[in-house]
């Protein structure tokens, strides 16, 4: 029997429409910290993977793309890259580079530094994205962080994208630090209320 | 007869979900978002969720009858 699609099928057409109105208007990446705070949320809370197992909007792309369109080898993912040492690693990476990205932001709030109107694409290469940028009401801070977190999501969008063709679909999921972070928080509280009970 | 069924290597497997959603019996699931759990009662081998998954952390084993 096949199972009928829920509403939650169709997210990733929401991730899709994120990555485009970025291009449009740069503000749009404020709502990529969607993406950061609710699976966190569900696995603080339930104790749970809900939005890797059904929300996520990046996964089902993946899924689609390299599904039914076809866009994927389906090999295996090379052992190295399933290891904690690599998922941890990259974990760290990327948090790295997160709060650099934050500091920057910070650094522009302060004003010591100029808004930077460049998307950087896998923290070294730097896209003139102006055409994204029209003001904004606030601090230039909200708009550098607007640049750096669509920066965030189009560089860990174009690695997925890459695991995907040479690998499975969905092997993004393999080394996604949001995945391995909410992993390691439904590790945590399970290992706490084993305790309790 | 020998029967194969779908067994996790719960070290390695990432929680994605991914064998969950293409089980056409849903025999899969993570109740507590660590690693996949088969229901082997339901599972008739087909290896869906084998292939699907990114991690190849899915095997189908040989089970007593």
């Amino acid at each position: 029997m096949k199972q009928k699609k829920k509403w939650y099928d169709y997210l990733w057409i929401v991730s899709l429409s994120y990555l485009i109105l970025g291009y449009f208007n740069i503000l749009f990446a404020w709502l990529g910290l969607l993406c950061f705070f609710i699976p966190l949320i569900i696995a603080v809370v339930k104790g749970n993977k809900a939005y890797c197992n059904r929300y996520c909007g990046r996964g089902q792309l993946f899924s689609l793309l390299g599904g039914r369109f076809g866009l994927s080898r389906k090999k295996d993912i090379p052992k190295w890259m399933r290891s904690g040492y690599f998922r941890y690693g990259f974990l760290s990476f990327f948090f790295a580079m997160f709060f650099l990205m934050l500091w920057n932001t910070y650094l522009v709030f302060a004003g010591t530094k100029d808004l930077n109107t460049a998307v950087t694409l896998l923290w070294t290469f730097r896209l003139p994205w102006r055409q994204a940028y029209h003001g904004t009401l606030f601090s230039e801070g909200v708009a550098q962080f607007a640049f750096g977190f669509y920066s965030v999501m189009l560089t860990s969008t174009i690695l997925g994208l890459i695991t995907m063709i040479l690998c499975k679909p969905r092997s993004w999921c393999v080394y996604c630090p949001m995945g391995t972070m909410t992993q390691l928080i439904c590790k945590a509280k399970n290992v706490t209320s084993s305790r309790k009970s | 007869m020998m029967k194969r069924k779908a067994t996790v290597n719960i070290t390695e497997c990432v929680a994605c979900g991914c064998c969950m959603k293409v089980c056409p019996r849903n025999a899969i699931g993570i109740p507590k978002g660590v690693y996949a759990k088969i229901n082997r009662d339901l599972c008739v081998g087909c290896g869906k969720c084998a292939s699907e998954c990114p991690a190849s952390v899915i095997t189908l084993e040989v089970t007593e009858p």
